[in-house]
C-alpha cells in the first residue's frame, strides 16, 4: 500500500503540491490527471524523492520508499531523455539491473535472461541492437516500459507514458497494465487521454495543486470536478476536443 | 619513409613528449564521451581555467602542482553545482562566471605572488618541455582515472543517460557528480603540458565528438575517441617537428580535420553520405548499378 499524508511540495518559490493525501492499495492502476502545471510530474518526483518535500509523509508499505528504491521503477517523460544518446536497446534495459548488479559487477546472467523476457513482452527483442534514436516514438516508449519491468519492482510510476505512441504500443501498455495488476503491483500512470480511456484507469486522482477529486473515472470526470480542475466546462471541453491538440489534462 | 618517422624518436625531448601526447590522446576522449553526452563539453574548457588560481598558490608555496590545480577545479566544480541547484542562475551563466573569475583571480595571484610561472606555456602547453616527472605525472593519472571509469562504468552510463532516473533507483548520484569532476580535473591537469589549458577543451571534445558521428555506443565512442585521440597527438607532434610549428595547436587542427572528414563522410550521420542526401543518393546509385553488372 503506498500512502501519501499531507503531502506539500514548494518548487523554487512555487506552492507547486498543497496537502495532498490518498492511498493506493496493491492490484491498481490508478491515473493521475489534471492540467498541464497541475503538479503531476511534481507529484510523481515528490514520491521517489528527487525533489525536497516541504512537508507530509510518503510510506510504502510502512517504510519510506527510501530504504526501498529498488522497489520502484520510474518510467519519466519523454522530453528528459536524450534520445540522440549514443546506446542500444539492450543496454537501456539492463540499467535497470544495475542495483542488482552491485558495484563493480558485471551483470548477472540472470540480469540477461530478465531484461530478455522484458524485450520480448514489448515486443522490441528483435530490435534490441538498434540505437534508441533509430525507433519510433511508440517503440521508444515500450523500451523504457520494458526497462521498468526488468527492475522487477512492485511499484511503477509512470510520466506519460503514452505520449507519441501509436495504436499498437496502446493496446501493448495496456495488456501490460492488467498483467501487472493481476501481479499484485500498484501502478500510478500519469496520463494526458481523456474520454473513453480514461476507462482502462481503475481509480483517477484529478489533480489541480490540490487533489480535486479521487475515485472511480466515472465518480472523478463530473463536470463539476472538471470545472474546478480545468475551469471549462464539461459540454465545451468535449465539443472543442479536437481542435484544442495542445490541451493536455 | 622509415627514418622520417624514426628521425625524431632519436631525441629524448621527442620521446617523452610523444609518450605524454599517447596518454593524453587515450585519457581525454574518454572523459571528454561523458561531457559530450550530458551536454556539458564546455565544462572542460571551465575546469581548465579554473585551475590557474590552484597552480599559482601551489608554485609560490613550493608545493605539488597537481594539489593546487585539483583543490581550484573542485572548487570550481562545486559553485558551479551549487549556483545551478540553488538559485534560478542557468548551467551556462553560472559555468561562464566561474570560469572567468577563477581564470581572472589566478592571473592576479601570479602577479601578486610575483611568480616566475611562465603564463604563456600554461595557456598554450609546452609539450617539447616535458620532463619524465610529467611523463610519470601524466601515466599515473591516465592510469588511474581509466581504471575508475572501468570500475564505475556501469553507474557513470546510468547517471549521464537519465540522471534522474539513476537517483530514483538509489544511486548515490551527488557522489558520482563530484568524482566525475575530479577525473575531469585530473585529466586536465594530465593535458596540461601537452596543449595547455586553452586547448585542452579540444582534446576532450574533438576525437569524442568525431567518435560520436561514426558509432552508436557509449563504449564504442570512448574506444574510438582514444584511438583518434592518439592519431592526433602523434601526428601533430610529427607536424610540428618537421614544419617548425607550435606542437598544441598543430594536434589540435589535425583532431578538427578529422572531426570534419567524419561530418562528411560517416555512413548514417555524414553530410555527403548519409541516406536521403545528394550525396548518399549518388553512392546508392553506383551501388545499385554495381549489383546490376555484378548479377549480369
Amino acid at each position: 500500500m503506498l500512502e501519501i499524508q499531507h503531502l506539500s511540495v514548494s518548487y523554487r518559490g512555487v506552492q507547486a503540491l498543497q496537502n495532498i493525501s490518498f492511498n493506493l492499495p496493491s492490484s491498481i492502476v490508478a491515473g493521475l490527471i489534471g492540467p498541464n502545471g497541475a503538479g503531476k510530474s511534481t507529484l510523481l518526483k515528490a514520491i521517489l524523492g528527487l525533489i525536497p518535500v516541504q512537508q507530509g509523509q510518503i510510506k510504502y508499505r510502512g517504510a519510506t520508499l527510501k530504504q526501498q528504491q529498488r522497489q520502484v521503477a520510474y518510467v519519466p517523460q519523454r522530453s528528459q531523455i536524450d534520445w540522440d544518446y549514443p546506446i542500444t536497446v539492450w543496454n537501456v534495459v539492463m540499467m535497470a539491473r544495475t542495483p542488482h548488479a552491485g558495484w563493480f559487477r558485471s551483470p548477472s546472467r540472470m540480469s540477461g535472461e530478465i531484461v530478455k523476457e522484458a524485450l520480448q513482452r514489448v515486443e522490441m527483442f528483435d530490435l534490441r541492437h538498434r540505437q534508441i534514436g533509430e525507433l519510433s516514438g511508440g517503440q521508444q516508449q515500450r523500451v523504457f516500459l520494458a526497462k521498468a519491468l526488468a527492475q522487477q519492482a512492485d511499484l511503477f510510476l509512470l510520466d506519460e507514458p503514452l505520449t507519441a505512441v501509436d495504436k499498437k504500443t496502446e493496446a501493448l501498455v495496456s495488456e501490460i497494465y492488467t498483467e501487472l495488476k493481476s501481479q499484485g503491483k500498484t501502478l500510478l500512470v500519469s496520463c494526458h487521454e481523456w474520454g473513453e480511456a480514461l476507462q482502462h484507469y481503475d481509480r483517477l486522482l484529478l489533480l489541480d495543486r490540490e487533489l480535486i477529486a479521487s475515485g472511480s473515472p466515472d465518480c472523478v470526470m463530473t463536470p463539476e470536478n472538471i470545472q474546478r480542475a480545468y475551469g471549462t466546462s464539461w459540454h465545451r471541453r468535449r465539443f472543442h476536443e479536437p481542435l484544442e491538440t495542445g490541451f493536455y489534462c | 619513409m622509415l627514418h622520417w618517422l624514426t628521425e625524431p624518436i632519436h631525441f629524448e625531448f621527442m620521446r617523452n613528449s610523444l609518450i605524454i601526447g599517447v596518454f593524453v590522446g587515450i585519457l581525454c576522449p574518454v572523459i571528454g564521451t561523458y561531457l559530450i553526452v550530458q551536454r556539458m563539453a564546455l565544462l572542460g574548457d571551465v575546469m581548465a581555467h579554473a585551475v590557474l588560481p590552484g597552480v599559482a598558490v601551489a608554485f609560490f608555496l613550493r608545493v605539488e602542482i597537481l594539489v593546487g590545480a585539483f583543490t581550484s577545479g573542485i572548487i570550481s566544480a562545486f559553485l558551479i553545482a551549487w549556483l545551478r541547484s540553488q538559485t534560478r542562475v542557468k548551467v551556462d551563466a553560472a559555468m561562464a562566471l566561474i570560469f572567468s573569475s577563477f581564470f581572472a583571480l589566478g592571473v592576479l595571484l601570479i602577479t601578486l605572488l610575483r611568480n616566475k610561472l611562465d603564463l604563456h606555456s600554461f595557456l598554450f602547453g609546452d609539450i617539447l618541455g616535458v620532463t619524465m616527472t610529467d611523463v610519470w605525472r601524466t601515466g599515473i593519472i591516465t592510469i588511474a582515472v581509466l581504471l575508475l571509469v572501468k570500475l564505475f562504468y556501469k553507474e557513470l552510463l546510468f547517471y549521464t543517460f537519465d540522471r534522474l532516473g539513476a537517483q530514483a533507483i538509489g544511486l548515490p548520484v551527488d557522489w558520482i557528480y563530484l568524482g566525475f569532476m575530479a577525473a575531469v580535473t585530473l585529466t586536465i591537469i594530465a593535458s596540461m603540458q601537452a596543449v595547455g589549458i586553452v586547448l585542452v577543451v579540444s582534446l576532450l571534445v574533438g576525437p569524442a565528438i568525431t567518435a560520436y558521428l561514426l558509432v552508436k555506443e557509449l563504449h564504442q565512442m570512448m574506444g574510438l575517441g582514444a584511438v583518434l585521440g592518439v592519431i592526433s597527438s602523434i601526428s601533430g607532434m610529427y607536424i610540428s617537428y618537421y614544419y617548425n610549428l607550435p606542437s598544441g595547436p598543430s594536434i589540435v587542427l589535425v583532431s578538427c580535420s578529422l572531426f570534419i572528414l567524419a561530418l562528411l563522410f560517416s555512413p548514417s550521420q555524414g553530410l555527403l553520405t548519409r541516406p536521403g542526401t545528394m550525396g548518399g543518393r549518388t553512392s546508392w546509385i553506383l551501388q545499385q548499378l554495381q549489383n546490376q553488372k555484378r548479377n549480369n
